[in-house]
């Protein structure tokens, strides 16, 4: 019992985590139908700002948040601009091909600046951690998962009660319709870049003191934020946040009560069981194309 | 003539019957309990309002959608659960509305590979090149080029299919359906978008084929094309059927011309 | 106009061997000897990722999978058991394309990113289990003792002889690919990639023949990994991971999909690149990532498109 809640809690942890890119992910995919495979180098972009804002240079810990979201999102635009809106012949595998030369262009952008070596970090808050049923809550757990709620809820609003998130809406729904409806679209997926990098970056930001963050992290958690947003359903905001807390907690529980050595793969099995079986998403609202 | 032979083998004296075909969308009746059959050789127009459920009973016929209830009876063999594959294989070939030529591939291709279920050579065949191969090979370039002549697009033949002006593309659809020896064509409106001129090249076709023993099947809007290629008549109005019968008797059928006016 | 096109094949076949023979001959820098070694593999991972990808329109990004399975399927054969390595290449051929057609049989009915997140999960798959399977294949310390290559007297060693025989091997497979290309199931392949549904229509049964292409491929994969192990007779998983699936779909790209000879070039410019790039020392991997990112911005057909194009503009300029 102790040991499955304990599981449990670093299985909402780091499905928080997931659920952060994945959400990320999903938003840009939703308004551009773009994979974007450079997304976890945001991650690790935002865990190395912090790590140099926060802990190097001193900054008071809200501003250096700030200061690693800005960056995040800087560099989502810059990327949007420089690369992506200036491609010819934007067929889904060039851009795929675009976003990867991203992601090691920003990767070695990365090792130059901060270094091969791996940084630790110090938790938000130096709270003793809670003890429920025996298994220990670490209180970054609990600043991790407000974050990824109120994030999700932030987006969530953003897109049903504003003009602009409701324009949002409508391109990912009909692009052309919602062009002739006089919706700049083009605007449109500049901010859904935006947004999309802030939030994998806001997900580095939380990773960093629970893990090492080095100028190589992003790649694995960028995959497995496509395969949290797969599971949820690409495109839907809520499906790609439960398909990341799923994932997380089924590896915590998996490498805890099967095998460790497994955990990774964890999430690939996941992710073809569910392209097998149910090709939407596990919460996709319309029957997915498998034809 | 030899070039559109149909596969042998057909007895009953219907091609095709459909026997109370029911379709259903989310609640909406897009079929509505369809009989009718279609004799060998002669050509059957099927007309409509827009929406009426034409092209939604020609991919049931040709065996994209499934049926929920009913039949749909080719050459005395229930098709409802064949693959499309193997539907082709059995002579069910169909052009689109929207023209689906192959553009990477030059005309004469898309032409041979409308032969597809009609030739065997297989990955070993064609990587070792056996006689059979090279003889089949042979014989598809061949009966391609002979049907480019028979439709007229001979001169075509090696540009790429993409290039070609709409209506020629059209007739390439046309070309590349009958590549594949059908006993039913199914003509999804190729007179839609054609000239005149080109339309009165189309019903010189369809006239052709005819005379070679093919049954066609004609979707379209172009009235008097259908009522002069026409044996046979189908209205269709909201997916039922509203009336059936020879193209004189078609004209002069009331409901038919309530339908059309809007009185319906 | 058949002949003429039966013509400029042979020149070309005649061309591509007498440069193969010729640098071979010549060159006698174990080093350079070494690179054209490794163009050659990976070539043959991009011609069959090339018929999947480039011609029949499905993207795979697990492609390094089959060549992992090739690799280690060999090594632990001829390692550990001692077979003769020319029998564990038909096991390790063997062994790819059964799993292909196993993981191909539910994967290939999916379409576009659905595709490629599927592939890209059996990549990752077959990759843990070979860094997670220690006992048998080494973990991910790798895998020692792969044994030298032979044919009767003749040991292919690195330098020439294993030159010789990689380049044999991608030339018998560039004429399978053409002869495959050129016949009755290349068109029906063209066929999927420019329209599905009018392929079915037409009486292709398009799940069947994607699977027969990526089983194909992955065989093409299943002897890079075979010529890879026995080259370098160490293996490790991270040779066969997800970043080299990718290296594989770039070289496609890059070098132009739906073109044999892209295949080659794409092969040769991601082998030479990181050599290239090695003088930039810490600078490679942005280098690396700004001329991925330009190619595809400037030339999304690849580069033989690309430079194809280049040099028509400036013909025209000229004249």
């Amino acid at each position: 019992m102790q040991e499955i809640v304990q599981y449990l809690f670093s299985g909402i942890t780091t499905g928080a985590v997931y659920a952060v890119i994945a959400v990320g992910l999903s938003m840009l995919y939703s308004s551009t139908e773009l994979i974007n495979f450079a997304h976890g180098e945001f991650v690790m972009i935002g865990a190395l700002a912090m790590v140099t804002l926060w802990v190097r240079i001193g900054l008071p810990l809200p501003l250096a948040v700030a200061g690693a979201v800005a960056a995040g999102c800087m560099l989502g635009l810059v990327f949007e601009r420089l690369a992506i809106r200036t491609a010819r012949n934007p067929q889904p595998i060039t851009l795929i091909i675009i976003t990867v030369g991203a992601s090691i262009f920003l990767k070695g952008a990365a090792m130059i600046v901060w270094g091969k070596d791996p940084f630790s970090m110090p938790s938000f808050s130096s709270h003793e951690s809670i003890e429920i049923f025996g298994a220990a809550l670490l209180p970054q757990s609990i600043w991790i998962v407000t974050a990824a709620l109120v994030l999700a809820g932030g987006i969530h609003l953003f897109l049903k009660q504003t003009l602009t998130g409701k324009a949002m809406v409508a391109c990912a729904v009909n692009k052309k319709a919602a062009w002739l409806s006089g919706i700049p679209s083009e605007k449109m997926g500049i901010l859904a870049f935006g947004i999309s990098a802030g939030c994998g970056a806001v997900a580095g930001i939380f990773i960093a003191p629970i893990t090492m963050s080095s100028y190589d992290m992003g790649t694995i958690l960028g995959i497995k934020g496509f395969c949290a947003a797969m599971i949820g359903g690409l495109g839907s905001l809520w499906g790609a946040f439960a398909g990341g807390l799923l994932l997380g907690i089924l590896e915590s529980l998996g490498a805890g009560l099967i095998s460790s050595a497994l955990k990774d793969a964890i999430a690939f099995v996941l992710l073809l069981l569910i392209l097998y079986i149910r090709p939407g998403g596990l919460f996709a609202a319309k029957e997915a194309k498998r034809f | 003539m030899t070039l559109l032979q149909p596969t042998p083998g057909s007895r009953p004296q219907h091609i095709l019957e459909v026997q109370d075909l029911t379709k259903m969308f989310g609640g909406v009746k897009a079929q509505d309990h369809i009989n009718f059959s279609i004799e060998k050789g002669i050509v059957c127009g099927l007309i409509g309002p827009n929406g009426a459920g034409k092209t939604t009973l020609f991919n049931m016929i040709t065996g994209i959608y499934r049926p929920d209830t009913g039949k749909v009876v080719f050459n005395g063999k229930d098709i409802r659960k064949t693959p499309v594959h193997r539907l082709v294989k059995a002579g069910v070939a169909r052009t689109f509305q929207h023209v689906e030529l192959f553009s990477s591939m030059t005309l004469l291709e898309n032409i041979m590979v409308g032969m597809h279920v009609r030739t065997k050579a297989g990955f070993w065949a064609a990587v070792t090149r056996i006689p059979a191969m090279k003889r089949e090979e042979r014989q598809s370039r061949q009966k391609a080029e002979e049907l480019l002549e028979f439709t007229g697009l001979a001169e075509d033949a090696h540009k790429m299919a993409g290039d070609l002006p709409a209506g020629r593309q059209k007739t390439a659809q046309i070309a590349r359906a009958l590549a594949s020896n059908p006993l039913l064509l199914l003509l999804d409106e190729p007179a839609a978008g054609l000239n005149p001129v080109e339309t009165h090249a189309l019903g010189q076709l369809i006239r052709k084929i005819k005379q070679s023993g093919i049954t066609m099947m004609l979707v379209e809007h172009d009235m008097s094309l259908v009522m002069e290629m026409s044996d046979k008549v189908v209205v269709l109005d909201q997916g039922k059927k509203l009336a059936q019968g020879t193209p004189r008797q078609i004209q002069s059928n009331e409901a038919v011309m309530s339908a059309y006016l809007g009185n319906g | 106009m058949m002949t003429d096109k039966n013509k400029t094949i042979w020149i070309e076949y005649l061309v591509f061997l007498c440069v193969v023979s010729a640098f071979g001959l010549i060159t006698e820098n174990t080093y350079y000897l070494q690179i054209m070694t490794f163009i050659g593999i990976n070539t043959l991972l991009a011609l069959g990722l090339n018929m999947l990808m480039g011609y029949t329109g499905q993207v795979s990004l697990g492609h390094a999978a089959f060549y992992g399975i090739g690799a280690y399927t060999t090594a632990i054969l001829s390692g550990t058991y001692a077979i003769n390595p020319w029998l564990a290449l038909v096991c390790a051929v063997a062994a790819a394309v059964l799993i292909a057609f196993i993981v191909g049989l539910p994967t290939l009915r999916l379409s576009g990113y659905y595709l490629a997140m599927g592939t890209l999960g059996f990549g990752m798959i077959v990759n843990i289990v070979i860094r997670e399977w220690g006992d048998v294949t080494g973990g991910a310390s790798g895998f020692v003792g792969i044994p030298v290559l032979e044919a009767g007297s003749l040991v292919f060693m690195s330098g020439a002889s294993y030159y010789f025989l990689v380049w044999g091997i991608v030339f018998a497979a560039i004429i399978i690919c053409r002869r495959l290309l050129a016949s009755r199931t290349g068109r029906a392949l063209r066929a999927i990639h420019d329209g599905e549904n009018a392929a079915v229509a037409i009486g292709i049964n398009t799940h069947a023949l994607k699977l027969e292409i990526f089983m194909f491929s992955a065989a093409l994969g299943a002897v890079a990994g075979f010529l890879y192990a026995h080259f370098v007779l160490f293996i490790s998983p991270e040779s066969f991971g997800f970043m080299f699936s990718i290296k594989i779909v770039t070289m496609v790209v890059i070098g132009g999909m739906a073109s044999v000879w892209g295949a080659l070039l794409g092969a040769a410019v991601l082998t030479l690149l990181p050599e290239v790039l090695h003088g930039f020392a810490e600078y490679e991997m942005i280098v690396f990532g700004t001329v991925l990112m330009v190619v595809m911005i400037f030339m999304p057909q690849g580069l033989t498109r690309g430079i194809m194009d280049i040099i028509r503009t400036a013909r025209r300029a000229r004249a």
